[in-house]
């Protein structure tokens, strides 16, 4: 007896080994019941532990979308806090299924690192703060300006190219830590306080006053701060992509949290298309036919999420700019489901 | 020769003693300002005590929020922002553990303090089934109310082709092991000259034990699982402390009596271990373990986060311990060794009864110095995305509904003054027992 159970045994253990090498990430995720997301230790308004305990965020918002199209529950997931240094080893080591985590997409990192960027939740770049009692309204008048910024960072590369490219006097004060950047420019060490401009206003919040600094118009960086998956599964590439893209087209299709429910009766057959009932839309990357009506109804359309977490509303008080919708004067543009 | 006109027949009254010799002014004088270069230093301690004092008292108490429903309270005001911390206060003790499973927790505190109290208090009875409860009891206990128990082993020795991974398979290789480690430690005391059957039978003993709380481990109690990642705040800080104290102390006299044996292969791989954890910083140690093992192991096994962590800070601390307690054993004469031989006494006898106690007792400083500093090193962790007390302060600053001006002031005032407490209360127990152990032969 014993004889015959053990092979048997033995290569039913193999063909389980054989399958979880094979099978796809989305595969997996269904089998475990849960997206397993990674996200920052702390970037206020982008991933943050709030005073329940929950996250919150932009990046948080768009990993609870990605789990409501494949569960139709934006609480099928989990959070593992990782730091800049070991967020792309938990990526490439299977940890974690998605990369949530305001990561600048670069060629290098795209290219060279195994990954792959779905889409960009949030178009960020360097940008300066002043006060308001300076009068000044755009970084052209910046010059002889002192600039408060981080050592070695390449934020005072790019102010040190700003400047030189508008031949514009400047001096640069640099600091070790950004808490010491904002404490020097609170006190007044400094005329102008430089970082993203997400960081920008986050830090304006920890002013004495907030209200006395503005952010200038000019970006004067590229940060496309995007979501990023592994690079041997296109499949999942593809799920999470079109989550990305979901969002965006309810948006401008006008398919909010509250109403997703009704619009189903929409006579619009872009929106009967994006939720679901005509066509095979869902079934075509793996997912439910109604995936995109969950995750609407779980966290909102993009602008939703966006007003949520950062918009205007919201202590951060950041206005979309680029991150507006193309018809809105944005960039932030889907392909359209059909 | 008889006109001695006056003998004093008693003894005069006391007098109180002179003015300059008595009182708070002479007291003042006497110890503050004996002398110019006294002065000097009363002076400016006085001066320093002024500026940083007052400043202190003003901005956590006179000019403190104390009540507040988000950041608005807090904007604007001069002072430590306790409503934040108010809101907070949850996380930064339990972190994102389950709200309605925080008795679990909470009971772990209870049992742990419930033991440790009595263990502390020499008076108090029942030593050894206090130290049983302690080391074996409450650690299966708090484990299991901790994660929620139910746990699934899976065998670790046989590959997978033998016995397919199951609880028998699992039993079937841990009696294998068993047999493996008796079989070592019975060769081992052969080879130094003693009996084999009690160190075999003292691994036994060891491996039943631990046998016992597995099967515990794998009962289901109902409790619903929480996984260590929603763990956080005060309850990781004395997770990893706790463990780290435990282990490393038992550790680090093995390690220690190993490094001064006779015996060259013992001796050269406790001289190695030592040597390797203390040739290399923390905070390296906790990378490896979780960056690049994850690298290294294959894609479907994954050990847990504050598992590693621990393994890490335990061996890490029980290298230094090692050390401080080898430093103890050298200070004791050569004769107290002869003597304990004389007698007859075996190795083990002469180590538990003569050696280590003297030695142990002239180490106290250093042990709890290694305590004190495990204790604080517990928030390197925060690198490897476990969120200790420290840790969890710092990621409650990026909330924009209560970021404001002093917010991180107030978090890092809350912080320090938790471990200002541990850590002085650990140090105020061990000058308590180094006087009680103090036997006579302190210089005064």
């Amino acid at each position: 007896m014993k004889r015959t159970i053990l092979p048997v045994l033995a290569s039913a253990a193999f063909a389980m080994v054989a399958t979880a090498a094979t099978a796809g990430t989305l595969d997996d995720i269904k089998a475990k019941g849960h997206v397993q997301c990674g996200v920052s230790q702390g970037v206020p308004g982008f991933s943050n532990p709030d005073d329940k305990g929950n996250w919150a965020g932009l990046d948080v918002d768009f990993c609870r979308a990605v789990a409501a199209a494949v569960f139709g529950n934006g609480d099928a997931i989990k959070f593992t806090p990782l730091s800049a240094k070991e967020r792309f080893t938990a990526l490439q080591s299977g940890e974690i299924d998605i990369l949530s985590r305001n990561t600048t997409w670069t060629m290098t990192r795209d290219t060279t690192l195994g990954l792959n960027f779905p889409g960009v939740t949030y178009y960020d770049g360097q940008g300066f703060m002043v006060r308001k009692s300076l009068g000044i309204a755009s970084a052209l008048e910046l010059s002889g300006a002192s600039v408060c910024t981080q050592t070695g960072t390449t934020t005072e590369l790019n102010v040190a190219d700003y400047f030189r490219a508008k031949n514009m006097q400047y001096e640069i004060v640099a600091f070790e830590k950004a808490d010491e950047v904002v404490q020097a420019y609170d006190a007044g060490r400094c005329d102008v306080f430089t970082t993203d401009a997400s960081g920008l206003y986050a830090h304006r919040l920890k002013m004495t006053n907030p209200d006395e600094h503005i952010v200038l118009p000019e970006i004067i960086s590229k940060e496309p701060l995007g979501p990023a998956v592994r690079d041997d599964d296109v499949a999942w590439f593809k799920v999470v992509r079109w989550v990305y893209f979901a969002l965006l087209n309810a948006e401008e299709l006008g398919v909010t949290q509250a109403n997703a429910e009704e619009m189903k009766g929409a006579e619009s057959p872009n929106i009967k298309r994006l939720l679901g009932t005509e066509g095979e839309f869902g079934p075509s990357v793996g997912l439910d036919k109604d995936w995109a009506l969950n995750v609407i109804k779980a966290v909102g359309n993009y602008g939703e999420i966006f007003n949520r977490n950062v918009g205007p509303d919201t202590p951060l008080g950041i206005s979309r700019g680029l991150n507006a919708l193309w018809t809105d004067g944005g960039i932030q543009y889907a392909p359209p489901v059909r | 020769m008889t006109d001695i006109s006056y003998v004093r027949k008693e003894m005069a009254p006391s007098q109180p003693a002179p003015a300059s010799t008595v009182g708070p002014v002479a007291w003042a004088r006497k110890n503050l300002f004996a002398s110019i270069p006294d002065t000097i230093l009363t002076l400016v301690s006085l001066w320093l005590i002024w500026l940083l004092v007052p400043p202190l008292i003003e901005f956590a108490f006179v000019n403190a929020v104390w009540s507040g429903e988000n950041r608005e309270a807090c904007i604007g005001q001069d002072g430590a922002c306790w409503a934040y911390v108010k809101a907070y206060l949850p996380q930064f003790i339990y972190g994102r553990y389950p709200d309605p499973e925080r008795w679990r927790v909470n009971l772990t505190f209870l049992l742990f303090f419930g033991g440790l109290i009595p263990m502390m208090i020499p008076s108090v009875p029942f030593k050894r089934e206090n130290v049983i409860y302690m080391l074996v009891v409450f650690p299966t206990v708090a484990l299991v109310l901790l994660t929620g128990g139910n746990m699934d082993f899976n065998g670790f020795l046989l590959p997978d082709t033998v016995i397919a991974p199951s609880m028998l398979k699992f039993w079937v290789d841990y009696a294998i092991l068993t047999a493996i480690v008796m079989a070592a430690a019975a060769g081992i005391a052969k080879a130094s000259q003693s009996r084999a059957a009690p160190a075999a039978i003292s691994v036994l003993v060891i491996f039943g034990v631990l046998a016992a709380i597995m099967v515990v481990l794998e009962i289901d109690f109902g409790l619903r699982p929480v996984p260590t990642e929603l763990w956080g705040g005060l309850l990781v800080t004395l997770v990893i402390a706790v463990t780290g104290i435990a282990v490393s102390l038992p550790l680090g006299v093995a390690l220690a009596l190993g490094r001064r044996s006779k015996m060259p292969i013992v001796r050269l791989v406790s001289i190695i271990f030592i040597e390797f954890w203390r040739g290399v910083p923390l905070i390296t140690v906790l990378f490896m373990s979780s960056v690049m093992l994850p690298l290294f192991v294959p894609e479907n096994l994954t050990i847990d986060k504050l598992l590693r962590a621990l393994i890490g800070v335990a061996l890490f601390a029980a290298a230094y311990m090692a050390e401080v307690i080898r430093g103890g054993l050298q200070a004791i004469p050569k004769g107290q060794y002869e003597g304990a031989q004389a007698l007859g006494l075996t190795y083990w006898q002469m180590m538990y009864h003569i050696i280590l106690p003297q030695a142990l007792k002239l180490v106290i400083p250093g042990i709890v110095n290694t305590f004190i500093g495990l204790f604080k090193d517990t928030t390197l962790v925060l690198i490897i995305g476990l969120f200790d007390l420290l840790g969890q302060v710092q990621s409650s600053f990026t909330d924009p509904n209560w970021s404001s001006p002093y917010q991180s002031h107030t978090g890092y005032l809350f912080a320090a003054t938790i471990f200002w407490i541990f850590c002085f209360g650990m140090s105020r127990y061990s000058v308590w027992t180094e006087r009680r152990l103090d036997t006579g032969h302190k210089k005064r």
